[in-house]
């Protein structure tokens, strides 16, 4: 990501090896752009991802989100 | 910029948490504890309590609060979370204190202690985490399980008439007049959890301002538990457990109590309490006796006979000697006719523990406790037996046996009553511990009633002699 798009559009940071794939993050977006990786992390679960566009900061992922620090939203 | 990450109020790294991931929670993934966590976090920061916030960790899957929030913790328990938060709160008036609970802790072996802090108006926050389920030890039965819903223990669903209904405890919690705010929210959808977000800000909000007790039940969920997936658990959530538990404002007194439930506590004095003992004084007054042998006494009767009074006695005599002194009552639920003992230590040195396991000096007052306790005296030990009511006291080897009719002595001096005197006056004589007129002057500022105090000294006297004059 350039830092020309970093300034101004909203986005999140998904850690993958923190997230538990247990999916609510993707059922409250209400753009719809976070997705389930079919790849396993190091814990074996399937994480969630950032699709990498159209995301408003809302951050109601990160409140529905169990864990303390698999999600980070950054509005500028 | 608005950057949304996790607060500051969670550890760095979960040290305490063992295995490898010092990030990520315990929870389950979908496990509605991680978000309540967080947005309980969130708030302290926020509203600047951190520093100052005690979480008091319960019994069940919440039970590892401590490795997760950067504040003061207390581990309680299982439903006694409550009692530990109000004593924590009434000690230190300035700490935020929370109780957070699940329903299994909450509202089955807590029941008591919930509504008992409720009903004082404990100036306290109670979050309690409903997930209708008994999630730690594997998907029980709980208070709120819902009818039909199936459990481990209620593989064919729960029956009303076998099981009873689900409590609704923000119902019950808001009849009680001393609460302030009683609100019942969710970690369903976005909606939900962004009222629930609310919610416990101003429970917390409430507790900064004084204003009393506040109590958020959050509906939330245990996919594990209910076998189910995390959105399926959040659908059930909403579309099942609302029914019977319905959201809202119970109750919300918050904007007129302002500062009414602020209760500070006088600083701890410990001179203020050895003066309400009696302590301090004894120790200025103290002649710093010595103390032949330190004194480890086993005092057993029938409850009435006043051992436990003896024992007292004498902790008393130890204390105005300047010595260290324990008393320890062991009893039965009867006040008369059951059997009572207590233990009494007296030393020159500091006294680890107050039970006496192996006595140097046994006094009884009935056959019983001679049977119970003569075999744990040890060698060398003294023996002071009440020969009125033990009829049969056999010699004992290596341990001294003094035989006194001390209720007998009592009744002739006025009343069996003072037995347990005219025993005192005998481990005087026995033990060789404290002259006669030290305890006598002891016993002067012990006994309550001044008019019984003749009585008493009379006793204390013939108990002494008998043992002299049979020595």
């Amino acid at each position: 990501m350039n830092d020309s798009v970093q300034a101004t559009a909203p986005f999140i940071e998904i850690d993958a090896e923190l997230c538990k794939g247990c999916k609510l993050c993707i059922g409250v977006c209400p753009k719809g752009v976070i997705d389930i990786s079919e790849k396993l992390n190091g814990s074996s679960y399937h994480p969630a991802y950032y699709l990498g566009r159209d995301c408003t900061g809302c951050a109601l992922c990160f409140y529905a989100c169990p864990e303390p620090a698999a999600i980070k939203v950054v509005k500028p | 910029m608005k950057i949304t990450e996790k607060p500051v109020a969670f550890y760095p790294e979960f040290e305490r948490k063992s295995g490898p991931h010092k990030e990520t929670t315990h929870y389950c993934p979908g496990c509605g504890h991680g978000n309540v966590h967080k947005m309980i976090a969130e708030a302290m920061v926020d509203l600047g309590i951190n520093e100052r916030t005690v979480f008091i960790s319960p019994v069940g899957c919440s039970v590892f609060g401590y490795y997760y929030f950067d504040c003061g913790h207390m581990q309680a328990a299982h439903g006694r979370a409550p009692a530990v938060a109000t004593g924590i709160k009434r000690a230190n008036p300035e700490a935020i204190v929370i109780s957070y609970q699940g329903d299994g802790d909450l509202a089955a072996i807590g029941t008591a202690e919930t509504l008992h802090a409720a009903n004082r108006g404990e100036n306290i926050t109670v979050f309690f985490v409903n997930n209708a389920i008994y999630g730690m030890t594997g998907g029980q039965m709980a208070p709120t399980t819902l009818i039909g819903q199936k459990t481990a223990t209620t593989p064919r669903g729960r029956l009303e008439a076998q099981h009873g209904n689900p409590i609704c405890m923000a119902e019950i919690i808001a009849t009680l007049p001393a609460t302030t705010y009683v609100e019942r929210v969710a970690i369903g959808d976005s909606k939900h959890i962004m009222k629930a977000r609310k919610a416990i800000r101003k429970a917390l909000t409430n507790q900064v301002e004084n204003r009393g007790y506040s109590f958020v039940e959050i509906l939330s969920t245990c996919p594990t538990g209910w076998k189910m997936d995390g959105p399926d658990a959040r659908d059930w959530l909403v579309e099942e457990m609302t029914k019977v538990f319905p959201l809202g404002v119970f109750k919300d007194e918050s904007d007129h109590r302002e500062g009414a439930w602020h209760r500070p506590v006088e600083p701890f004095a410990p001179a203020k309490r050895d003066a309400y003992l009696g302590a301090g004084e004894a120790e200025a007054k103290a002649e710093k006796l010595p103390l032949p042998a330190e004194l480890h006494c086993k005092f057993a009767g029938f409850g009435g006979q006043g051992v436990l009074t003896l024992g007292l006695f004498l902790a008393q005599v130890g204390m105005r000697a300047g010595l260290h002194a324990s008393w320890i009552p062991s009893y039965g639920p009867e006040m008369r006719g059951g059997t009572a003992n207590c233990s009494v230590n007296l030393s020159e040195r500091r006294i680890g523990s107050p039970l006496v396991d192996r006595p140097n000096l046994l006094v009884v007052m009935n056959q019983p406790s001679l049977e119970a306790f003569a075999g744990e005296v040890v060698e060398g030990g003294i023996v002071i037996v009440d020969t009125s009511v033990v009829e049969n006291c056999p010699g004992l080897p290596g341990r001294r046996v003094v035989r006194i009719p001390a209720t007998g002595i009592a009744d002739e001096v006025g009343t069996p009553k003072v037995a347990n005197v005219v025993l005192l006056g005998a481990i005087c004589a026995a033990t060789g511990a404290f002259p006669l007129a030290f305890v006598e002057q002891s016993l002067r500022e012990t006994v309550k009633k001044k008019d019984l105090v003749d009585l008493n000294l009379a006793a204390l006297r013939r108990g002494h002699e008998h043992v002299l004059g049979a020595v």
